[in-house]
């Protein structure tokens, strides 16, 4: 087997040098009823050719987003990755190396952590960031859990827009863990009173701009009547790119903010891997959870970084720990920073402003579309339209014409027949005016 | 793993020492300043056409203000990321025995295939009848991992190791409120990993530690006399931390199941015994599979992980969503609680196994959905699970918790997973596991007369846990002696963990590391201990001495956290 460099040889001498018989006596402790023995319903080992072909063939099933007009969003979006992120994330010392414990052989990682939290402390808005979380749905949990802990209540408030997965990664683990969650029901047309909900009890309201419908929000004012009640304002995001053109959440006066960051530098890859941001103000952050890089010197005096605070983490203080998180985001995050490094202000800037531009042209097409409504008076490269009849239906007929043409709401929401002719449709720069023609003409012959 | 027990935080004298060339650069060890101090605002490194003009529909909400985000054209990004990764120690560096962590070989392959457009470019909400191969390879590496574990279900999505377990136990809460109970206490041996009390603790659960007995394992004495109908279950790790199988393991089980408990099994370790026991026969109920440790998704420098939960017929009800199932019209992607579904298993043909194989049927591809619990790797529950007739007992995912994070888990690592795999096969991955635990064995046979084994001289499985007993009065901590490992060129093993050893060395050689590569460890480590035992304290209090960088102080770091880079950009206007 290719991966296994001893030999039979090799093995024979080493047994015998620990003094044992054969390999099983290293087992002895396994209770002898209970071993494999050899028998199990798996096939055997495979040449490098072989399993190319296997999972290529799996592989080829699919229809990525590059093969047809693709505006498929809601939480994950399709962006164009410089070949030189791949490249460099498949570095051997990055791809091969663990959590920097070891801070001396570590600073390639260390410091790519403390570039990504400043990127990310930055385009936020925010004092401080830490070094990532699973995704952005988790970090959302995350921000709640820390919000309780904060004010030392145990309530959320959270948007009815906030994107569904979302809502309900934070529902389970406040059911699981004996927490309270009010849960405003979806405003597709997205205007809902969040701040009626603000009472004594709650520590904070989860609001989401750009929400999953598309709208943004200014959540200065809500920001404002959930610190006169002592409550936190969490600001979450899908789409990073966003931020490139809109208002950060920081400027806002958001206490928390969590978010998916896979838009910059990840693939989409039907779900995950992704990269979690979450960044705060500093007084919070001996309650943030995950790991954080700090700056500090080595023995001869020289810059270095290390990962610091690590009296929050479970390694340290087990059950008292912030979080039970441990391995977080690593290649993502550094896929993420590298993007982001490219690009740079004017690039993102940039990118942002085409990406709107594209959702512009393609919300005016599809307007034009008899019997579509976009619901959006503003959004950045998402909107929200109403179709007539079944958009479920629309979306399969769609891609039967070879169109991806966006996420049913209903998929998200099956219990809500008020959502049923939704559709969240998506624009980024990879589309072209022809794939944007060609939504509107399949759209026409659909419905 | 590493944590802080006993272990020094700040450098000795500070000794400002001038740099030994004008640049501060060694050789190959070029100094890289922050992109902060390099970058431009107005600089970019991606080339983009001017934005379309359009009437913007932002409303008030355009940003305002610079952003301060430095940009790098192309080349300097390459050497700026070129130069970190050569401060970087990986696996493909050199030998890297971190306990606990199994640093194992991570094939190109598993990079190759899951940069296929169809895994890499597909939309975790695009149309399902746009994506069936993903569907089918979720199924598929369930099917693998329900064979591996003996346990009837898994549940894919968890997102890490620890996430795993937040899975298992949430499943086990609702399990027991399905049951009308509410139990409060959750048991833990004293050796485990921290995530394992920090995760009981997140549900609020209160934590009961269970001392190790003196040859390192769970006693099941112990366990029985903590055991009543006030405990919730117990989170064993099996190989324990201290490298050791837990040979009352069944006991235990037995024990825990008749209080009416739950068994959680921290998988951490599975590699050592993929293919050689399944944990479902010993009797497990849920255990997470870190996909990045066993199956050798790269650790990435921390992540991302994956960890799929492995569910006994008990617990398979309340499984999260999304998940797949196979019925009568193939598979499918069960994405809301309270789905209403059944689970006859009907044997559907996994699209990745068409040709003949060696080895063994691998025709049925059912994500978590077996006919039968009452799976054995001999017995009847064989051929009904073939077949896909055996009765069913148990609807995965019936009562399910809910939801854990957005999308499906981390299709990028089941790739990798599965690449590793089909790789190996079922004789690769038990003679994996077996040289795994040969060559933590081969260590320790060599090392065993010089440092102290607080357990005894018996075997171990895939790592062998040391004490610092051997560096009594030399002066020289367990720290010490890891970063003079550094310095002779390899990855320091895991120290100061678990932490009912003190100061803890857990090495953790892999099954990747050649004999010759071992021998070179083995004769490194025998000539450091000597030069301890030898009274060169210097060698050890002083190191490292050849990396990047001297020893950190941590303790500044942490004393006046300094978490960014500070200033912000200069303020002035942007290049559009």
């Amino acid at each position: 087997m290719r991966y296994l460099p001893l030999t039979d040889a090799d093995r024979k001498a080493m047994l015998a040098k620990i003094g044992v018989a054969d390999i099983d006596a290293l087992f002895a402790d396994v209770p002898p009823d209970k071993r494999v023995n050899g028998r199990l319903d798996l096939p055997n080992a495979k040449g490098e050719l072989e399993v190319e072909r296997q999972l290529g063939r799996l592989a080829a099933l699919n229809t990525p987003a590059g093969s047809v007009p693709f505006f498929v969003g809601a939480g994950a979006y399709i962006h164009h990755v410089p070949a030189t992120v791949d490249h460099l994330i498949q570095r051997s010392e990055f791809l091969t190396s663990y959590t920097p414990y070891q801070p001396e052989i570590a600073q390639g990682t260390l410091q790519y952590l403390y570039e990504f939290q400043t990127q990310v402390a930055q385009l936020t808005g925010m004092e401080v960031a830490n070094a990532s979380m699973y995704d952005g749905s988790t970090a959302a949990a995350e921000a709640v859990l820390m919000a309780h802990r904060i004010t030392r209540r145990q309530k959320a408030v959270l948007a009815g827009n906030l994107h569904p997965h979302y809502r309900e990664t934070i529902e389970t683990i406040a059911r699981m863990a004996g927490h309270e969650v009010v849960a405003l029901p979806p405003a597709p047309a997205g205007r809902e009173d969040l701040a009626g909900q603000i009472g004594a009890d709650v520590s904070c309201v989860v609001v989401q701009t750009p929400d999953f419908y598309g709208h943004l929000h200014d959540l200065g004012a809500l920001a404002e009547k959930a610190h006169a009640a002592g409550a936190l304002l969490i600001a979450v995001f899908t789409e990073a790119v966003a931020l490139g053109l809109v208002q950060a959440p920081g400027a806002m006066g958001a206490d928390i903010v969590a978010g998916e960051g896979q838009s910059i530098g990840n693939a989409l890859s039907f779900g995950g891997p992704y990269v979690g941001l979450l960044a705060t103000r500093q007084k919070f952050v001996r309650q943030m959870p995950g790991r954080l890089c700090g700056e500090t010197v080595d023995k001869e005096g020289r810059r270095g970084f290390v990962l610091t605070l690590s009296t929050r983490e479970q390694h340290i203080r087990r059950e008292k720990a912030t979080s039970n998180i441990c391995t977080s985001s690593g290649l993502c995050v550094l896929a993420f920073t590298i993007h982001l490094s490219l690009l740079g202000e004017a690039g993102l800037r940039r990118l942002a402003r085409i990406n709107h531009a594209n959702a512009v042209q393609l919300a005016g097409l599809l307007a034009e579309v008899p019997g579509v409504e976009v619901l959006n008076e503003t959004f950045f490269n998402e909107v929200t339209i109403r179709v007539p009849g079944n958009a479920a239906d629309v979306i399969e007929n769609l891609a039967a014409k070879g169109v991806l043409g966006g996420v049913p709401v209903s998929r998200l929401e099956p219990g809500r027949p008020e959502l049923a002719d939704l559709i969240v449709v998506a624009a980024t720069e990879v589309n072209t005016d022809e794939d944007r023609a060609a939504y509107a003409r399949a759209l026409r012959e659909v419905l | 793993m590493s944590s802080r027990q006993g272990r020094p935080t700040a450098p000795g004298d500070a000794e400002v020492r001038e740099s030994e060339t004008f640049t501060g650069n060694r050789g190959l060890q070029i100094e890289e300043p922050l992109i902060f101090e390099v970058g431009g605002i107005d600089t970019t490194g991606v080339d983009l056409p001017e934005a379309p003009q359009v009437a913007a529909r932002l409303g008030p909400l355009e940003r305002k203000g610079q952003i301060g985000l430095p940009g790098l054209s192309e080349p300097e990004t390459m050497r700026h990321y070129v130069r970190l990764s050569q401060k970087n120690f990986g696996i493909d560096t050199g030998a890297f025995p971190l306990g606990s962590c199994t640093m194992k070989h991570n094939p190109r392959l598993n990079e190759r295939m899951v940069r296929l457009a169809g895994f890499g470019d597909i939309h975790p909400l695009q149309p399902l009848s746009t994506v069936p191969g993903a569907v089918a390879l979720i199924s598929e590496l369930s099917h693998w991992l329900i064979e591996l574990t003996g346990m009837p279900a898994i549940a894919m999505t968890p997102k890490a190791g620890a996430h795993g377990e937040l899975c298992g136990m949430m499943a086990i809460k609702a399990a027991l409120a399905a049951r009308g109970e509410s139990r409060s206490v959750v048991l833990v041996p004293e050796s485990a990993h921290g995530t394992n009390p920090a995760t009981a603790a997140l549900l609020g659960y209160r934590i009961e530690a269970i001392p190790a007995r003196k040859d390192g394992t769970v006693d099941p004495e112990e366990v029985a006399k903590r055991l009543s109908t006030d405990v919730a279950a117990i989170m064993l790790t099996n190989p324990n931390t201290c490298g050791l199988f837990e040979r009352d393991v069944v006991a235990i089980a037995d024990a825990v199941h008749a209080a009416g408990a739950y068994f959680y099994a921290d998988g951490a370790n599975f590699n050592a015994i993929v293919g050689k026991v399944r944990p479902g026969d010993l009797g497990v109920d849920a255990m997470h599979i870190n996909l990045h440790k066993t199956f050798s998704t790269p650790h990435g420098g921390g992540g991302p992980g994956a960890g799929p939960v492995a569910l006994s017929a008990a617990l398979a009800p309340f499984m999260p969503v999304p998940y797949v199932v196979a019925d009568r019209d193939g598979l499918r992607l069960i994405e809301h609680a309270g789905s209403t579904h059944s689970a006859p298993g009907a044997g559907v043909p996994s699209p990745l196994v068409g040709e003949g194989q060696g080895g063994g049927d691998s025709r049925t591809s059912k994500g978590g959905v077996p006919p039968t619990p009452n799976h054995s790797p001999q017995g009847g529950g064989e051929s009904a699970r073939r077949s896909g007739r055996g009765a069913v007992t148990f609807e995965v995912g019936a009562q399910s918790f809910g939801r854990m994070c957005a999308f499906h888990g981390q299709m990028g690592m089941f790739v990798r997973a599965m690449a590793y795999m089909l790789s190996h096969g079922a004789d690769g991955l038990r003679q994996a596991s077996e040289d795994a635990v040969l060559n933590a064995n081969y260590v320790r046979a060599q090392l065993s007369d010089l440092m102290s084994l607080p357990f005894g001289d018996r075997p171990c499985m895939h790592e062998v846990l040391f004490d610092d007993r051997w560096l009594e009065g030399t002066g020289i901590t367990t720290l010490d002696f890891a970063k003079a490992m550094i310095d002779e060129g390899f990855h320091p093993m895991t120290v100061y963990f678990p932490l009912v050893v003190h100061g803890a060395m857990l090495i953790e050689p892999t099954e990747s590391e050649s004999k010759q590569s071992l021998d070179q460890l083995i004769a490194s480590l025998r000539g450091l201990a000597e030069a301890a035992k030898a009274g060169d304290a210097a060698r050890f209090t002083d190191a490292p001495r050849f990396a990047p960088r001297r020893r950190l102080d941590e303790t500044r770091a942490a004393r006046e956290p300094k978490l960014r880079w500070t200033p912000p950009m200069p303020h002035k206007e942007a290049a559009e």
